[in-house]
């Protein structure tokens, strides 16, 4: 008898979207002491599926067919007020940004009591608190159940919220991407604590995520969601080391491998950025409350040779954002120096910096945000070379070809980004940086946005385009995998400072630091090599 | 096309329009519907409506208060629409500058700002006009004083947001200049909330300047609506129709103009019309 059964579950969607369908046809069951990680890229329903579970659909996506059972009971055919006595006690569900699912004005113990009052268990809260916040692992659980949400760290704040959950001991646990907001030894911890729960309680596990390494780690089973389809389902090791639909396949091919790409011949050994001393702080608070300095750049000196990719890893709030904005003056550091072919940066005025413009450009992280939306591509990419005394024919004309070169085709010139996919957006954006044909490219988290098969094809691009204009690059990541699929050298920044620096290989085979050991632990499904076709 | 169909989604919207633009063609053709000025005497006093051919009666010296209406809407709408250019002007460059730069300069235009809005707004422009004399010109200079604090702020607010936006960012990295990335960047991303108070701001300056009028600080050589109310208000027993009809002229004007700003407003932020109905 399966803990949850569903069967052909269809949820429209309004109509004018891409597709009649949010879901159609699924069918999916869950066992009891069972994970099953619900795959798929953003839009494929995967989240639609696990709020239909919990009954918590929007009234714009009503169900159309299909039915839904927890162990005995038909969820399906529950009044509204049924439905609410099992949330929460039968089924429970931890949600994807832990600080926008609590009550930032309550404290957290107050808001685990809630869970526990609202089924009925108001006089068991106070010993059961304590308890539930402890088996989340969280240290000193008195303290943490009187502060309130925002004194917490994120991974904390998701250990909270799987306390909640586990109040009333669910059978089933629906977890929507629980660590995709955290950073990757969290998220290692928040997988290792939800295996263990689960496997100490035999509770039934819907996980849902995007990222295989996700599943490698913790799936016992895995359903592969394309466009509201289920297109593939089975044992993990199965789907994962053998997969038969032509989707998963191309899911797991573009998984970055982790592989160092293939070693380039010499790089020139003309030093093109170097960075001595650069220190960055940021002072809070003031007036009143005390007041506190953060470090966010300091000890992080690097050098950047010609043709040379130099990957910048770390946390967030790592500070590597900061050393790369550094370098284009977008933050001001307050000491050292920021020589480029030997020449200093930081004391310059905003117009001696403005021959340095051209030969330094930047692609940003967000593919949505930094594009100006009022303006066409055809000018967005233009501007650039325009600025810089370009005629204006000219540079309208180098946007085309750029745009052939991003893969993109000349009917773009003419529209808004809007009307544009995540991955294209970006293409724009690594088209205008290249408008300018600069000799250093700084790439700031320029995948992490994206889907994965879209992040591979960007990846691809940035690759050939540096091959082909013989750019360096200083590329900025949290992602370990994607790190070691592009860059030459690999330096480890933690707090501020950069802790380890060298040449991928060396890097990744023979860690030094201990931080970067354990960011090196911390990449999810290490024990699995994706397979090539 | 888009923009227009979802600004005629909002029936009120549409009224509105109807509305100002029945203004507007009277404004326009006041001349030729009551030639001459509207100051002459043209009935016997205290005609109520309909008698003597006065559509809208006569005031107390016998002129037409149909003629004073349709040549007092032109004042009304020239008085909104300069004044409101005027205040969108001081407020949007100190609003910008203020978000823009940030720091220091931001604390002392915000200070200014404050300075304005501390001072009752009406109080401020009766004292502004008293000072330099009623004419045209010094009622819409004491209007658009009194009325660009809130796009001050309001045009601030968006900047400060807009400001750390990535592509302002990748702007700066193209080494386009200050000016250009304001004017160029911001201020189009800044617009639809500057053009929803914007048509508030000129019902709220008819507003002004016939409250101005009926204490008889309007223009002296001008016809307008709120010195038709102030000229009626003694005799309103005697002859209500010399204040009604005024009143309703300043009452629908400005009522459309809400209907108006209300419905740019929705078609400008489609995703929060969608959410009330």
């Amino acid at each position: 008898m399966s803990l949850l059964r569903v069967e052909g579950l269809t949820v429209a969607l309004p109509p004018g979207g891409d597709r009649p369908h949010a879901v159609e046809g699924i069918d999916l069951t869950v066992d009891p002491g069972e994970i099953v990680c619900v795959v798929g890229e953003s839009g494929s329903g995967k989240s639609i599926t696990a709020n239909a579970v919990m009954g918590l659909l929007p009234k714009t996506l009503p169900r159309k067919a299909g039915r839904i059972w927890l162990g005995e009971t038909e969820l399906t055919a529950q009044s509204p007020e049924q439905l609410r006595a099992l949330r929460g006690s039968r089924m429970a569900m931890i949600f994807q940004e832990p600080m926008t699912a609590l009550n930032p004005l309550m404290r957290v113990g107050d808001q685990i009591a809630e869970a526990l009052s609202v089924h009925g268990e108001k006089r068991r809260a106070r010993d059961r608190v304590p308890e539930l916040l402890a088996a989340v692992n969280l240290p000193d659980p008195a303290a943490i159940a009187r502060a309130h949400p925002f004194r917490l760290s994120g991974g904390q704040r998701q250990r909270v919220m799987i306390a909640m959950a586990l109040a009333l001991e669910p059978a089933l646990l629906i977890a929507d991407e629980p660590t995709t907001a955290l950073d990757v030894t969290t998220q290692m911890q928040i997988l290792r604590l939800v295996r263990e729960i689960q496997s100490r309680k035999g509770m039934g596990v819907m996980f849902i995520t995007h990222d295989f390494g996700v599943v490698a780690e913790i799936a016992d089973r895995v359903a592969v969601m394309q466009r509201g389809r289920i297109v593939e389902q089975g044992a993990a090791a199965e789907v994962l080391n053998n997969p038969r639909h032509d989707y998963t396949r191309a899911l797991i091919a573009a998984v970055p491998h982790g592989a160092p790409g293939e070693a380039r011949a010499a790089v020139a050994t003309e030093t093109v950025l170097e960075a001595r001393g650069v220190a960055k702080t940021y002072t809070r608070g003031g007036w009143f409350g005390a007041r506190a300095l953060v470090k966010a750049v300091h000890d992080a000196d690097f050098t950047l040779k010609r043709g040379e990719t130099l990957g910048l890893v770390g946390e967030s709030g790592s500070g590597k954002s900061t050393l790369a904005r550094c370098v284009v003056d977008l933050v001001r550091p307050e000491a050292g120096q920021m020589l480029f072919h030997g020449q200093d940066l930081r004391p310059l005025s905003r117009s001696a910096r403005k021959p340095f413009r051209k030969r330094i450009q930047m692609v940003f992280q967000d593919p949505y945000a930094s594009l100006n939306p009022r303006r066409r591509v055809g000018e967005i990419i233009a501007e650039g070379p325009i600025t810089h005394g370009e005629a204006r024919e000219r540079a309208l004309d180098r946007a085309r070809d750029l745009l052939r070169l991003v893969k993109l085709d000349d009917g773009a010139m003419d529209r808004f980004p809007h009307e544009f996919s995540g991955g294209q957006r970006q293409r724009i954006g690594i088209a205008r940086a290249l408008a300018m044909e600069p000799e250093l490219l700084i790439a700031d988290e320029p995948v992490s946005a994206l889907d994965v098969s879209v992040q591979a094809q960007v990846l691809a691009l940035l690759a050939e385009i540096r091959a082909r204009l013989g750019l360096t690059m200083l590329f900025i990541t949290h992602d370990l995998r994607v790190a070691a699929q592009v860059c030459d050298r690999i330096a480890v920044m933690q707090r501020g400072a950069i802790v380890e620096q060298g040449r991928t290989a060396d890097v990744f085979g023979n860690p030094q630091h201990s931080y970067t050991r354990a960011l090196l632990d911390s990449i999810p499904g290490r024990g699995w090599t994706p397979p090539t076709f | 096309m888009a923009f227009l169909k979802s600004f005629a989604r909002n029936k009120g919207a549409v009224v509105g329009v109807v509305v100002l633009a029945l203004v507007f063609v009277v404004a326009a053709l006041a001349d030729v519907i009551f030639p001459g000025t509207p100051w002459d005497m043209v009935a016997a006093p205290f005609m109520p409506p309909g008698e003597m051919d006065m559509l809208l009666g006569s005031d107390s010296l016998g002129r037409d208060v149909a003629a004073g209406i349709a040549h007092g809407a032109r004042i009304s709408l020239l008085v909104g629409a300069v004044s409101t250019v005027v205040a969108l002007a001081l407020g949007v460059s100190l609003g910008a500058l203020a978000g823009y730069v940030g720091g220091v300069v931001d604390d002392l235009v915000m200070r200014f700002t404050e300075f304005f809005q501390t001072i009752p707004s009406f109080v401020l422009a009766i004292l502004l006009v008293a000072i330099f004399t009623p004419t045209i010109s010094s009622v819409v200079f004491a209007i658009a004083v009194v009325s660009w604090p809130p796009v001050a702020r309001v045009v601030r607010a968006e900047f400060l947001s807009l400001r750390s936006r990535e592509f302002v960012q990748a702007a700066e990295v193209l080494g386009k200049s200050r000016l250009s990335i304001v004017v160029g960047d911001i201020l189009p991303n800044a617009l639809s909330p500057i053009i929803v108070l914007s048509s508030l701001m000129v019902a709220n300056a008819i507003l002004l300047e016939s409250a101005l009028s009926f204490l008889g600080l309007g223009d002296p050589n001008l016809m307008t609506w709120g010195f038709l109310i102030g000229s009626g208000r003694s005799v309103i027993r005697l002859a209500w129709w010399m204040s009604v009809f005024p009143g309703v002229a300043i009452f629908l004007t400005v009522l459309a103009l809400n209907l108006v700003g209300e419905g740019l407003s929705d078609a400008l932020n489609p995703r929060l019309a969608g959410r009330r109905t």
